[in-house]
């Protein structure tokens, strides 16, 4: 099982770092979105994976006993996708506004900041 | 008893809240923002006086017990950040009274700067490594949303590039985090300090300090790692990117400072000796990206980096001397920028531009302002007696103790092109004659409000006495400094602490 996982994971980060290397917004995102899932699918994997072992405690006794999956790293997945979730919706408001601003998705153009040194750009200072 | 630690992370948030009531009503918002930020910088001073007479406290959240539990815990190294939070929370409420414009302040302005607030003070508190992700990304998404709030093209742009290479830095900084978990089952930063001196592997101890070096290395913007920030924090108003300038990357130095002394010290020999040689990359790449910048914000931009290689020049030496200098150097450094921005804000009021070309003959007009650029731009570059000489001087030498005679020499250069780029902007903007074609749009103060204007310079002459106060008398908090060094280098005093109670 943590074969395959480790196998999806690298599939996972690898085009996410492809796709946040391109000029393209809409691909940059793909590639945030991507690389949250690599990171969740991590931990997952390194905190040991248990199949058939949910972590209930018996009836009759006061402590979990045997064999049982770790539900921490399941709290933590949970946590970052809700959070991940968040901050990939905003990326996506933003990219949308900058977009219109722009008229143009391509991070190339995007560069006044850096030259606003030298030339005036509308709405710069 | 403590739950007092938890206030100055919930009283921001109860402000916050309480503006969202107030949305249409801008004055009720800058009323309770001010005494919000009062208020949370009263509880700043007071917890740091406790905690400096009773040591080091926890607050175990939900009465779980650690290191199952989250926790807050409060050194003086977290009261050195929370007081300067505080401080810088302070000035940027009064000072945004007087510059910030009205559809920011209608679309949620102070509310923003309250969670943020929230955020970074979250961060400084917790110790517990999962926690401190949570925080980060609550102070991050706050920031995302003020950097970009306003809309301007060249704001977005800068928002893209610092939303994307922060929530990179996050991702890694997770992974990180869950390989910690999977391979010693702890998240807690004291119960990690005790097990990993105990795991047979020592490869993937040094592998996650790594991990943990370029998570926090791109928010604390060290070499080479820092492109976002010069792109980005000279695009939002003067009051936000005074508050992200001094704040936000000393939240990524002060999670080096804390995991670097405490948790990943097992092969100092190999992690510390790269934390030395990035802190001098930091400082020249910064310095001399600095002194071929023309515009006011961007080269003080390019400071933040060159400085933040000093703090953790004095983290990579790890002895008490290096540390305490690095604690000095942040509470000095982020009272001082701080401050700079301020400054730059008032002159682009002026001026209506940050662009140097355009700028000139401000001293002839506003000697005072001139002074008031002159206190923290030459404890920026180290002058005595200001603030940056001591704090230069210490981490010099603790360089020559520890015979790091190269950083010691990549430092004292650094000073000095410190130095000549504040004497550029001293020359551009305050001393030369402007030219008579970029003169017409400007305004002069008496056009503006009283209020305004006193409302500009009042936080400008808080921070700059505050420099004088350090540069004078700097005793005080050179030995506060050396006590948190102390309790940085031992941490069986933390561990203690935070598992004392629970065993």
């Amino acid at each position: 099982m943590e074969f395959v996982l480790a196998i999806i994971v690298g599939i996972l980060a690898t085009s996410a770092f492809y796709l946040m290397l391109r000029r393209s917004l809409v691909k940059v995102i793909l590639g945030m979105v991507f690389l949250g899932n690599a990171v969740n699918l991590t931990i997952f994997s390194v905190a040991r994976v248990t199949k058939g072992f949910a972590a209930f405690i018996p009836e009759n006794a006061n402590t979990l006993e045997g064999t049982y999956a770790d539900p921490l790293p399941q709290a933590l997945i949970l946590t970052a996708i809700v959070i991940g979730f968040g901050t990939q919706a905003f990326a996506i408001a933003l990219f949308r506004k900058a977009f219109q601003k722009v008229g143009d998705d391509d991070l190339d153009k995007m560069n006044s900041t850096d030259i606003m040194c030298n030339e005036d750009i509308p709405g710069g200072k | 008893m403590n739950s007092i630690l938890a206030m100055p992370v919930v009283f921001p948030l109860f402000i916050g809240i309480i503006m969202l009531f107030f949305w249409q009503h801008r004055s009720i918002q800058r009323i309770i923002n001010v005494i919000g930020s009062t208020v949370t910088l009263a509880l700043a001073i007071y917890l740091t006086w406790y905690i400096k007479t009773s040591g080091i406290q926890c607050l175990y959240i939900g009465a779980w017990k650690a290191p199952f539990g989250i926790i807050f815990t409060a050194d003086l190294l977290t009261m050195t950040m929370i007081l300067v939070s505080g401080i810088i929370g302070f000035a940027t409420a009064l000072y945004s009274l007087g510059t910030m414009d009205e559809t920011r302040e209608h679309f949620g302005y102070y509310p923003l700067l309250q969670i943020m607030i929230m955020g970074i003070n979250g961060s400084f508190m917790t110790g517990d490594l999962f926690n401190m992700f949570v925080w980060f990304e609550v102070l991050l998404i706050s920031s995302f949303s003020l950097v970009a709030l306003g809309g301007e093209r060249s704001q977005l742009e800068g928002a893209i590039k610092y939303v994307i290479l922060n929530l990179l830095s996050s991702s890694l900084f997770v992974v990180g985090v869950g390989i910690l978990y999977g391979i010693t089952g702890g998240l807690n930063m004291a119960d990690l300090a005790r097990k990993i001196p105990m795991l047979p592997n020592k490869g993937i101890i040094n592998v996650m300090a790594m991990f943990f070096l370029v998570s926090f290395g791109i928010k604390a913007a060290i070499f080479p790692l820092f492109f976002w920030l010069p792109a980005s924090y000279h695009t939002p108003p003067a009051a936000v990117s005074a508050i992200f300038a001094g704040m936000l990357t000393k939240v990524g130095v002060y999670a080096l400072f804390r995991v670097f002394t405490l948790i990943f010290v097992t092969d100092i020999a190999f992690t510390h000796t790269i934390i030395i040689i990035i802190a001098m990359l930091t400082m020249l790449s910064g310095v001399l990206g600095a002194a071929s910048q023309m515009e006011f914000r961007r080269i003080l931009s390019f400071h933040i980096i060159s400085q933040i290689g000093y703090m953790i020049l004095g983290l990579g030496l790890m002895t008490p001397l290096g540390i305490a200098g690095g604690v000095f150097y942040i509470f000095h450094h982020i009272i001082v920028k701080t401050n700079l921005f301020f400054v730059s804000g008032v002159v682009s009021e002026l001026k209506g531009t940050y662009l140097l070309k355009k700028l000139g003959g401000v001293l002839k007009l506003y000697p005072l302002l001139g002074l008031l650029f002159l206190i923290p731009a030459l404890s920026l570059g180290g002058v005595p007696p200001l603030s940056g000489f001591w704090a230069k001087y210490t981490v010099a030498v603790a360089a020559v103790e520890k015979s790091e005679y190269l950083a010691l020499a990549v430092s004292l250069f650094v000073g000095l092109l410190t130095l000549f780029s504040m004497i550029k902007i001293w020359n551009e903007v305050f001393w030369k004659e402007q030219k008579a074609e970029y003169a017409a749009e400007q305004q002069t103060l008496r056009q503006l409000p009283k209020f305004k204007i006193a409302m500009m310079f009042a936080p400008i002459i808080l921070l700059a006495a505050i420099t004088l106060f350090i540069g004078l008398y700097p005793e005080p908090f050179f030995d506060y400094a050396n006590e948190a060094a102390h309790q940085l280098l031992n941490p069986s005093v933390y561990i203690n602490a935070v598992l004392g109670g629970a065993q």
